[in-house]
């Protein structure tokens, strides 16, 4: 069933002779049911052709018959026979989807779609099909509508744009349940898994140009854009340009091609998928990203690495991104409960994980390097992530510290600095980030502080402090850039020999319990 | 009890590299000292050898207004890039120093480099500069080019140099 009307039949006739292909004139009778395009393409050509003859014999006052003083479509345009062309030519091909709606909505291209996303081992249970056509389509849809709304206003009726089906809706409803069925996936208009097909047809590429001329301003050069000729600035193009404007500088019907459309490669992507979790770093020889100066890289491995090796392997993601909720130093330790990270897989090629094989992973994270361990492994959302950073002023950090100070020391000497609370410190950008931060004056708190004594020079500092306190200026000072600093309280030279966090106060993410 | 405790290398040993230019602008003795941390940026200060700090001289006065219309005190430096520092050549003089025998010294800047900016804490407490003329006492910071963070300390003078020229001079004095 074809599902046209009465009212159809001229627009029917003019759409063959023009040498439309059977899905395109049934998105320019504005046929809306799905089932209509996943017929196939001899049955559906068939029908239409026994449509236009019942007219014919049935002959009304109404129609000039078109299709009586123009040729069967199919036997139209066998020019251009002796024109070179690698491809076989093929002269049924519509000039209006360029063979979209024709061979590459059998169900052997549905095939060699799934066959290409089969070939990349994605695990899904849903996809979401996205289909890219040249942007010279929407050219030669324009002129096809224009031909036909002269059919349609002649009998004082209607043909908005709007009402034609896209080639894309139609190219979908013609595949995408063949597709889903090979892969075994469920189709929907939502999926976080993305499988694209392309189509280009470089023959009429030149289609577009004629509308730089009439639209200028629709086409301004792009920096990352091969083509100022986008879809999008196309299309804009086309609803500015007036009808007879538009006939002037192009054919209404559009003229035949000599080839199909290209496929490109399909390509499948699944959105990110957010891991979380607490990190603790043991190692003073250990960055948390990978430190690179002058192109060349210093200090083996780092702390996202070792994190992320075990789950780019398990997901098959393509990449990753890593962030924290602040970061330490190489030569700082981050202790207690450790410091919140989220990491971001792209393209996750399986994103199926039960709560034991996320935990199993943690385990092969903690088993690779005794220079990290990571908890309370999960997957997360990536709204979730945000809470990481919610918030990183105000939270506290605890920190302990060696000390050396250059007077000599005893015990008592350092009760005082249990008496300090919410120390209030003006530190000035530190000289040793200054080269890639703005300069500016930080008020911090130091809310708590207290001294084990270790030697006459030597003694251990817990420190409380506001979140993104430099400790380490905080201790020597850094050229009297922070004030007060532990040297002016003790009113000694003072140094710091080593740094550990011992705790960041952010209750995310959740903790998993053993 | 023991001594001081001798730890291990300083803050300076640790991040940064001493560069000297001597004789400045060929007056004797007015030694420079750049220490350039190594994220390029450079902190400028009197070299030990300065005779501001030689005899247990005292500062009467420190200058950063350095001409009518030039004052580092004006210096603004805004974001990441530090937009709108002034950007000083080799011999941009940083401030004047007058001691209390009213001897006036100029400081220079020594390297090409934006300036970020000068030690408002050594013009009340001039003590600071002669205590700690290589820490809490410094003149100012500079952020030289990316381009030139090599070169800019091409033409200046390393620690051992510097040792060699004071060497040299101690030997020349000794006769007079
Ligand atoms: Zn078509």
């Amino acid at each position: 069933m074809l599902s046209l009307r009465e009212k159809d039949r001229p627009v029917v006739r003019k759409l063959l002779s023009a040498g439309c292909c059977a899905r395109c004139v049934l998105r320019f009778c504005c046929v809306g049911s799905s089932s209509a395009y996943r017929r196939s393409y001899e049955d559906m050509h068939k029908e239409l052709l026994a449509f236009v003859s019942e007219e014919n014999s049935a002959q009304s006052h109404d129609a000039p018959g078109e299709g009586e003083t123009d040729d069967p479509p199919n036997k139209r345009m066998r020019v251009d026979e002796d024109r070179v062309t690698p491809a076989e030519p093929d002269s049924n091909i519509c000039p209006v989807c360029l063979g979209v709606l024709q061979d590459f909505c059998h169900p052997t291209f549905a095939k060699q779609v799934s066959d290409a996303v089969k070939k990349q081992q994605f695990e899904f249970d849903s996809l979401v099909l996205t289909v890219s056509l040249p942007a010279q389509l929407s050219v030669r849809e324009h002129s096809c509508w224009l031909h036909v709304r002269k059919e349609v206003r002649e009998k004082s009726m209607c043909l908005g744009k709007d009402d034609v089906i896209q080639v894309k809706d139609a190219f979908k409803w013609a595949v995408q349940g063949k597709i889903g069925q090979e892969l075994g996936a469920a189709v929907l208009a939502n999926s976080p898994c993305e499988v694209s097909v392309g189509f280009i047809h470089p023959e009429t590429e030149e289609d577009c140009h004629f509308l730089a001329n009439t639209c200028p301003d629709c086409f301004k050069p792009t920096k990352n854009k091969a083509s100022i000729f986008t879809r999008m600035a196309v299309v804009k193009a086309l609803e500015k340009i007036s009808d007879e404007k538009f006939s002037r500088n192009y054919p209404c019907p559009p003229k035949k091609p000599n080839t199909r459309c290209s496929a490109l490669d399909t390509s499948c992507l699944h959105t990110s998928v957010f891991i979380a979790g607490r990190y603790n770093k043991f190692s003073r020889e250990l960055p948390q990203t990978p430190w690179v100066i002058d192109g060349e890289r210093r200090m083996d491995g780092s702390v996202e690495e070792l994190i992320a090796a075990p789950l780019l392997s398990s997901f098959r993601a393509d990449g990753f991104n890593f962030s924290s909720s602040g970061r330490e130093d190489v030569d700082v330790r981050t202790l207690g409960n450790g410091r919140p990270f989220a990491l971001e897989l792209l393209n996750p090629h399986r994103t199926k994980f039960s709560r034991t094989e996320i935990k199993q992973l943690q385990e092969t994270i903690n088993q690779s390097s005794d220079k990290i361990r990571v908890r309370h492994l999960q997957i997360v959302t990536r709204e979730a992530t945000s809470r990481m950073k919610e918030g990183e002023e105000e939270k506290t950090k605890t920190y302990s510290a060696l000390i050396w100070t250059q007077k000599a020391i005893a015990d008592t000497d350092l009760d005082f600095l249990r008496n300090i609370k919410d120390l209030k410190l003006a530190q000035k950008t530190p000289l040793r980030v200054l080269h890639r931060r703005p300069l500016a004056v930080r008020q911090r708190l130091v809310h708590s502080m207290s001294a084990v004594h270790l030697d006459t020079h030597h003694f251990t500092l817990k420190l409380c402090t506001q979140a993104g306190t430099y400790i380490k200026e905080f201790v020597h000072g850094d050229f009297g850039r922070t004030k007060p600093n532990l040297c002016d309280l003790m009113k000694t030279d003072a140094d710091i020999l080593e740094l550990d966090v011992e705790s960041v106060d952010i209750d995310w993410p959740p903790a998993i319990p053993d | 009890m023991e001594d001081s405790g001798k730890k291990g290398p300083s803050v300076i040993e640790r991040y940064f590299t001493r560069w000297y230019r001597t004789d400045l602008k060929g007056k004797v003795c007015e030694d420079h000292c750049i220490l350039q941390h190594s994220n390029r940026i450079c902190v400028i200060t009197l070299a030990e050898s300065h005779p501001i700090l030689q005899n247990g001289r005292k500062i009467k006065n420190i200058n950063y207004q350095i001409s009518d219309g030039c004052s580092r005190l004006k210096n603004k430096v805004s974001g990441k890039s530090k937009r709108g520092g002034q950007f000083l050549t080799e011999f941009a003089p940083l401030c004047r120093i007058t001691c209390t025998d009213e001897q006036e010294y100029t400081i220079y800047s020594c390297i090409r480099g934006r300036l970020l900016e000068v030690n408002e804490a050594i013009m009340n407490k001039p003590d600071l500069l002669l205590e700690r003329p290589s820490t809490e006492g410094y003149i100012a910071v500079i952020l030289p080019k990316f381009e030139e963070s090599k070169s800019i300390t091409e033409g200046l003078l390393t620690r051992e140099q510097y040792e060699e020229v004071l060497a040299k001079r101690n030997q020349q004095e000794e006769p007079c």
